[in-house]
């Protein structure tokens, strides 16, 4: 058996982005996951996202847990920093590696297990401290690398490969984050790039804590009738709550909108989401609480609300709250760093 | 759009552009793998079925093959198909043994051809092991045709010529070699069932401007003049040589010239560089061995002094389009030039001729004097008269004569049978087989080479220019050729869609590396071609469209640039793609 590397060879027209790269200066190593996984499907959304955004790959960061999902980073932008860190203590590396330098964009991606299991503290605390970050589970509801165990958003009722029926109780990531203070949350599906794709790009570029908790079926343990995580339920049960656009903030709207139709949020690096409803139920993304009122509801119903469910772009992220420097640590000379025993006087002197 | 019908021969074949092109369908990727493989005899057979001259076209083809080859629209050039053709025809073995064994119990039927060159030959070598009693009358004293008398040996030795027109005259037929037919209704009265014409179109045209006659003795027709070269009539010409015409005879004459004394050799050609009929390779070589082509002039008249040839006066033009874009060359305004010369060399063209067929014998030409013929069956209007190649279609080259050939064959089968000629021709023999072996295995090597395209080594100029039979071109070495063969796309490996496997991951989508695959709504193609992952502006390329899935949605795949890599079917958790070799080998018969 052997894992080829993809052909360099690509098409004669593939586009360039503003900084002259192609998508496929975006990719990594050839995935060695099962055929069909979802994880690769979100792989290429996110590869495809930061292409769109024209982001420098080397300003980019990646880190990881472990798991299915967490192998991933090695599968796409190749070209960026990456951390494949511990089981589930994701968050506090990033968060670290975001306090050192908050110049990078950073991307942490964790599954399940990772982050609903083992690293379930983490992840609450990274959320509530306002970490800017994008955070994304993929979420197949299954320990896939142990042969198909229940994982902890497994839902109550669902039946695994071997016939043996979940008796608990699901955590839902997606109220936890509102729960908890993410001030972008969002859910898509592996299966739908057209709405997986703004939406990580909304998400990179959101300043804040953005959480995307993104269904991605395992093809190999979790596929089958009786899941709720498998392509047919997932497809037959979402319920999308809207369509979202992404226009960078070096576009200028031209086009006027219907009131009511679309709602325009501005992010704080200047960039707009164009949000098109498409349900009836006139869903408000900036209300906390009617989100989670109508998650709640919803997912009683047995369905799956995906879109861009909560953002707040004005809220506040960790660095602000800190009141730490602009500078990168790896930035500031000593100088900066041992000020002298006059600066300690009198911060003492704050003090006493 | 409709699910595509892959079910039928076509849909596949043409997915093959350098089998699709090919006027005799050669199964080109299947051949590269075994020459890749090193199976150079088994090689040359797949070859050696389907076009009958593998050493000969692999040296001199005009490869058609290669300008629609799908290499060439992802990178720079295409796959070097016809040079790794003479690859398999260089190394192989000896081949006598899987050569139809004769004698071959005869069926009572007798076949004349006429002209001993490519058209004929193939004709032959189908009918001959089928029991025809063949005989071939031809003027000159050995097979070949054309392929000896007017190509220049240092591109065609004539070892090469010899053992292939060798196999097919050891398959037990008649050769009346040094007889020229100087009529066909005499040949007629001869008891023979079937009459095959494959004479090419050996007239050289002339140049009818003032001077031609007094200057005659410097003034050469260039094909004869090439035959007289290869027949070692004429070995030497002037120093300062003018060629005039642009197409493949003008260069095989100036490369003739520069090894026969000729130090000033010129080609001068009325139309622009690149509408010049010669094969950019041929231009290439000329202008390698120092022979400058020179365009946008038109002969005006041979000067000559006390009856000897001086030199030729051109006219200057420059090419006008109108608005349909057709080109007329009008004159530049510009005086006329004088090029000294001491010898003149013409060829703007070959014409047919058919002094020797009666035309009270059932036998129609059209006004331009050709014989009519059906295309398809490749006969004239009297029913036992044949005719194929250059004879009947006016100059082309070796492997249209062959596929003529082919057909003509079939048709004289056919006929002698006394089955119709239309209503009953067989159809191609296809295959499509899985090559998977394993969950990343296929039995074809699906790794892509980044390599570009490798060089043929040459001779060393100097040595060359000395030796009129010295092959210029060495042929690729074992190491080159499967280098060269790894470029091979493998695009008979095809990519097999099946609908009802489909769940619709993306896992292909997301892995292809030149986005050929989009899963969308169906629509007309005008309007599916603007919706795809990637541009799909090549409209001579087709849509491959699935029935509809389960999301309401269809595959649709552009053919245009597919590696034929089998990323999809690795990716597929269902195995709804599949990569199969196709194989089609067009129809024929005897062998």
């Amino acid at each position: 058996m052997t894992f080829l590397p993809k052909p360099k060879l690509h098409h004669p027209e593939l586009a360039e982005n503003a900084l002259g790269y192609t998508r496929r200066d975006y990719e990594g190593a050839i995935s060695t996951l099962c055929a069909g996984c979802g994880h690769d499907s979100i792989s290429a959304a996110i590869v495809r996202a930061c292409f769109e955004l024209d982001l420098p790959p080397h300003r980019i960061a990646k880190l990881s847990g472990i798991g299915c999902s967490s192998k991933t980073p090695t599968y796409f932008l190749g070209n960026s920093h990456g951390f494949n860190s511990v089981h589930g203590r994701m968050p506090s590396v990033l968060t670290g590696a975001n306090l050192a330098n908050r110049d990078l964009v950073y991307l942490g991606v964790s599954g399940d297990g990772d982050s609903a299991s083992i690293g379930l503290g983490q992840f609450a605390h990274a959320m509530r401290r306002g970490v800017n970050m994008t955070y994304i589970v993929m979420n197949n509801g299954v320990y896939g690398l142990t042969k198909g165990q229940f994982s902890a958003t497994s839902d109550k009722g669902a039946k695994s490969k071997s016939g043996a029926i979940n008796r608990d109780e699901a955590i839902d990531l997606v109220g936890l984050a509102l729960q908890l203070g993410a001030s972008f949350v969002g859910r898509s599906f592996s299966g739908d790039k057209a709405q997986l794709v703004p939406l990580i790009k909304a998400a990179l570029s959101h300043k804040g804590p953005a959480f995307i908790d993104c269904i991605s079926p395992c093809v190999t343990f979790n596929n089958h009738q009786g899941s709720t995580k498998s392509f047919d339920y997932v497809r037959a049960h979402n319920e999308a709550v809207n369509f979202l656009d992404v226009i960078p903030a070096r576009e200028e709207i031209t086009v006027a909108f219907e009131p009511g139709s679309v709602e325009i949020v501005r992010q704080h690096d200047g960039s707009l989401l164009k949000l098109r409803k498409l349900d009836d139920t006139d869903y408000n993304p900036r209300d906390r609480l009617a989100a989670m009122s109508f998650l709640a509801k919803h997912r009683e119903a047995g369905e799956i609300v995906t879109g861009l469910l909560y953002i707040n772009p004005e809220e506040t992220e960790l660095h602000d709250q800190l009141g730490t420097t602009e500078t990168p640590l790896n930035s500031l000379t000593e100088a900066e760093l041992c000020p002298g025993s006059a600066v300690l006087a009198k911060l003492n002197a704050t003090l006493r | 759009m409709l699910p595509t019908d892959t079910g039928s021969p076509d849909y596949f074949h043409k997915v093959v552009d350098c089998q699709y092109a090919c006027p005799a369908h050669t199964p080109v990727p299947h051949y590269i793998r075994l020459i890749a493989q090193g199976r150079y005899a088994d090689a040359y057979m797949v070859n050696w079925v389907s076009n009958v001259f593998p050493g000969v076209l692999g040296r001199v083809c005009d490869r058609p093959c290669e300008p629609a080859c799908r290499r060439g629209r992802i990178e720079e050039q295409p796959v070097a198909i016809c040079r790794l053709k003479r690859v398999a025809a260089d190394y192989k073995t000896d081949i006598s043994g899987r050569l139809p064994q004769g004698p071959f119990p005869k069926n009572g039927k007798r076949v004349a051809l006429v002209g001993a060159g490519p058209a004929s030959l193939t004709v032959a070598r189908d009918l001959a092991p089928l029991g025809y009693d063949i005989t071939i009358i031809d003027e000159g004293r050995s097979g070949g045709g054309m392929m000896r008398t007017q190509i220049p040996k240092f591109r065609l030795p004539d070892e090469v010529l010899d053992e292939e027109c060798g196999y097919i005259e050891g398959l037990g037929i008649t050769t009346r070699y040094g007889e020229r037919v100087s009529s066909l209704k005499s040949l007629l009265a001869e008891p023979y069932d079937a009459v095959f014409i494959g004479t090419g179109a050996p007239r050289g045209r002339d140049l009818d401007i003032p001077g031609r006659q007094e200057a005659a003795a410097n003034i050469h027709l260039g094909i004869d003049w090439l035959s007289s070269v290869s027949f070692g009539h004429i070995n030497a010409i002037g120093k300062r040589v003018i060629v005039l015409g642009g197409g493949n005879t003008a260069m095989d004459c100036c490369r003739s010239a520069r090894r026969l004394g000729g130090e000033d050799v010129k080609v001068v050609v009325r139309s622009g560089f690149k509408e010049m009929k010669a094969s950019p390779w041929e231009k290439e070589d000329a202008m390698h061995e120092d022979i400058p082509i020179l365009n946008f002039l038109v002969p005006k008249s041979f000067t000559h002094e006390n009856g000897k040839l001086t030199g030729v006066v051109f006219e200057k033009v420059r090419a006008e389009y109108d608005e349909k874009g057709r080109r007329s060359l009008v004159h530049a305004g510009e005086p006329d030039v004088h090029i000294p010369a001491d010898d003149v060399l013409i060829a703007v063209g070959q014409e047919n001729a058919f002094p020797w067929i009666e035309r009270d014998i059932g036998i129609e030409f059209d006004k331009w004097g050709m014989p009519v013929v059906d295309k398809d069956t490749l006969r004239t209007t009297r029913d036992n008269v044949f005719i194929g190649g250059d004879a009947a279609f006016g100059p082309k080259n070796i492997i249209w004569a062959v596929a003529n050939g082919h057909q003509a064959a079939i048709s004289i089968d056919l006929f002698c049978q006394g089955q119709d000629l239309k209503t009953n021709r067989p159809g191609p023999l296809v295959s499509l087989t899985s090559q998977k072996m394993g969950l990343h295995e296929w039995s074809y090597d699906n790794e892509i080479s980044n390599s570009l395209r490798f060089a043929v080594p040459h001779a060393e100029k100097s040595a060359s220019l000395t030796n009129i039979k010295a092959e210029v071109e060495l042929g690729f070495s074992p190491t080159l050729a499967c280098n060269e063969a790894a470029r091979c796309l493998n695009c008979d490996v095809q990519t097999v869609f099946s609908d009802a496997l489909c769940i619709e991951c993306d896992g292909c989508t997301d892995i292809c590396p030149v986005d050929c695959i989009t899963f969308t709504q169906n629509g007309e193609e005008p309007d599916l071609r603007t919706r795809l992952n990637a541009p799909a502006h090549n409209l001579s390329q087709s849509l491959f469209v699935s029935g509809g899935l389960k999301t309401g949605l269809v595959m649709v795949k552009d053919e245009d640039v597919c590696l034929h890599c089998g990323m999809c079917a690795e990716r597929c958790p269902t195995g709804a793609w599949d990569m199969q070799q196709f194989l089609y080998q067009s129809a024929k018969v005897g062998v």
